[in-house]
């Protein structure tokens, strides 16, 4: 039997080398006489191992890596072919305890099947959640995602459900999907992994929401950033169309849903809802004033369901599984599972899924392994550039909605971005306000003036002029961000500059027992 | 590449040809804008100003509202690029393991500033805010590909020769 052999195709295995570690390896079976099937899969999120190479044996698939072409002679040498022993053999992937310690449901055909296969999707779950919506009516399944508990994996955690009803229940001639695949977030990749790795996913939780609201047309907005994401997008869904899962008469039920890939332009701020529509439409990426929301008045001024990938890709399952199922994981008001992205200064970055619950300290030490320099991790943002810095006192505080923003942090999209004891911290407070000056759209003056006043009062704190009164004059500000802002652009960057502040007050040049305001 | 080279009449012409050919296929698609946009700075690299009359037009959009849209996101640009974009990540993670250094390091091997062009021509340096790998951080994308965990050596790899590897 021919040997099969995986190598991933997902951005940051080819940004490590995975194109020419393929090549060498065909090459080399070409000139060793030998014939070997070789899949270019998704990545299975292990990135310190990336690029991975896998090897299909009667056990199970056995895993190498990190491989570079140089190690590819040894390889075949070493009879990897039969999973044979070597320096960089991992054993049996799915035994490796960084997976098999893992929950995946949304991400579990990730880095197993060929992302543009429907032979593949369709032999592992693939299409049989869009096959039970076929057979139900819109409202039934509205219902399986609101009783699934699934909210918004973008950030802001709104019930998907209600988004949906609203929308199911506007009389418009036209409605759209929207999946907001702007994946900004510095140390987030969960939907690019997703849309490179499982694209049928997206495209086939995209059809169930067009079939739940009536929606016709839907529109993948991915980023400027992602070039593999739109092209593997833009041939799974010429390949969908080609088998009739897409289009005017999906799998013959009579109903309608057409998808088009629409490609940003690098403005982080279309990660938000109304701007992201405004783009849509070809204007700048500017905020909207709601109400109205999206679900009554969105794109061009139709009902419009917009979602995150992650939450678009995760209906399939619902509807495959039912909501009682995955309801069954999470915590509190946090139902399912969250693809948590361990990344920055981390042994072992990589995609977790895990159900809500996980604390910080597990997915640091038990997945990461520590600082990828070797010294003690000081500071953790959790949810993008917006997000709150936590210090090492909070890292037992379970990963859920509610208990976050109980200390005035956010889960977010669940990236994770570690920092050793090097970080200074009033720098990566100045950087959160200066982001804010490049991205904010301008709409509103909070954002727009007082991020540049941000960057200029903590230059002055840390600079040691009237520091007390200049910290006074930054809260103040943060204040005013926060209250007085459109959208969480404006209204969320003092969430890490003021994080950076109680908890590690001595970076700005402050005594270490300033009082820590809740 | 000097950024104020007045362009020669025929390759304003070609430009014009190329910016006609991309408002025939796309301008009847529903939110035109950036599609067109992406399209014309794809074949030419940029989007002249001369582009943006014969687009507002197409589309029944005042000059000023096609300006804007090209004004307003990072990734459009109204003057020709160095031949080769490189773009540093300078986001959180990227930061966490060393982008400073490597970005310092970058600005030194190409002789420019952010936003600057080499004085060969050959490379354009542009931020970037997140590539999505950040579990393999530093980042870096060279004329639209990705490479990660880019070290200072590596990234002199990268652009041996004044091209991308």
């Amino acid at each position: 039997m021919t040997p099969t052999v995986y190598v991933p195709r997902d951005s940051a295995a080819l940004a490590l080398g995975a194109d020419r570690v393929a090549r060498a390896i065909a090459d080399e079976a070409v000139a060793r006489g030998l014939d070997v099937h070789l899949v270019r899969n998704g990545s299975r999120g292990l990135f310190w191992l990336e690029p991975m190479v896998e090897v299909g044996t009667p056990e199970g698939r056995v895993a190498y890596g990190p491989v570079t072409p140089r190690d590819v002679k040894s390889l075949f040498d070493a009879g990897f072919l039969d999973g044979g022993r070597h320096a960089l053999g991992q054993g049996l992937t799915e035994q490796i305890p960084y997976l098999k310690n893992q929950e995946r449901l949304t991400f579990a055909r990730m880095g197993i099947t060929d992302p543009l296969s429907i032979a593949d999707y369709e032999a592992h779950e693939g299409f049989a959640g869009l096959r039970q919506a076929l057979a139900m009516q819109p409202a039934e399944i509205v219902q399986q995602v609101l009783d699934a508990g699934l909210r918004g994996r973008g950030g802001a955690a709104f019930p998907a459900g209600i988004k949906w009803k609203t929308v199911l229940g506007m009389n418009a001639a036209q409605k759209y999907v929207v999946c907001n695949a702007d994946e900004g977030d510095s140390g987030t990749f969960s939907d690019r992994m997703a849309m490179e790795g499982d694209p049928f996913m997206l495209i086939e939780g995209m059809t169930i929401a067009g079939l739940a609201t009536g929606a016709t047309q839907g529109y993948v907005y991915v980023r400027s950033e992602y070039p593999h994401a739109i092209a593997v997008l833009n041939e799974a869904i010429a390949l969908a169309e080609a088998a009739g899962y897409l289009g005017a008469d999906v799998l013959g039920s009579g109903r309608r849903f057409m998808l088009e890939v629409r490609k940003a332009a690098g403005s982080y701020v279309c990660g938000e809802e109304t701007a992201l529509l405004e783009s849509l439409e070809g204007k700048r990426g500017m905020v909207r004033a709601k109400p109205p929301v999206p679900a009554v008045a969105g794109l061009f001024g139709q009902p419009t369901v917009v979602n995150n990938v992650i939450t678009l890709a995760t209906v399939p399952l619902i509807l495959a599984r039912g909501a009682a199922f995955y309801k069954n994981y999470g915590m509190g008001r946090s139902l399912g599972t969250l693809p948590f992205q361990l990344a920055g200064n981390i042994r072992h970055g990589g995609l977790v899924e895990k159900a809500f619950g996980v604390t910080l300290r597990e997915l640091l030490h038990d997945f990461g392994g520590g600082s990828a320099s070797g010294r003690p991790l000081k500071a953790v943002q959790v949810g993008g550039p917006l997000g709150t810095y936590l210090p090492e006192s909070q890292w037992d505080i379970p990963l859920d909605y509610e208990a976050y923003a109980a200390v005035g942090a956010v889960v977010g999209h669940g990236g994770l971005v570690a920092h050793d004891d090097r970080a200074d911290m009033a720098r990566l407070a100045r950087y959160a306000m200066e982001f804010c000056v490049v991205e904010s759209c301008g709409k509103c003056t909070p954002c727009r003036i007082g991020s540049t006043r941000g960057v200029e009062v903590i230059d002055r704190i840390t600079a040691g002029a009237g520091r007390e009164q200049q910290v006074e004059l930054l809260r103040d500000l943060c204040d005013t961000m926060v209250h007085g802002s459109l959208c969480a652009m404006g209204g969320m960057t003092p969430y890490p500059v003021l994080s950076a502040l109680n908890h590690f007050p001595q970076d700005f040049g402050l005594p270490a027992t300033t009082p820590q305001p809740a | 590449m000097p950024m104020n080279k007045v362009p020669t009449p025929a390759a304003a012409g070609h430009d014009l040809e190329v910016v006609r050919a991309v408002l025939e296929r796309r301008a009847g698609l529903p939110g035109a804008l950036l599609p067109i946009l992406h399209d014309v700075q794809d074949a030419l690299g940029h989007v002249p100003r001369a582009a943006v009359p014969e687009i507002a037009d197409a589309l029944g959009l005042s000059r000023a509202e096609v300006h804007g849209v090209v004004s307003y996101y990072h990734h459009f640009r109204d003057a020709p690029a160095g031949r080769t974009v490189v773009q540093v990540c300078c986001a959180e993670s990227c930061q966490a393991m060393g982008s400073d250094v490597l970005l310092a390091h970058v600005k030194q091997r190409l002789g420019c500033d952010l936003h600057g062009t080499s004085a060969d021509g050959a490379f354009t340096l542009e931020p970037v805010y997140c590539l999505g790998l950040c579990a393999c951080s530093p980042a870096v994308m060279v004329g639209g590909e990705p490479h990660a965990r880019v070290t200072p050596q590596g990234f002199d790899e990268l652009v041996a020769n004044g091209r991308p590897a």
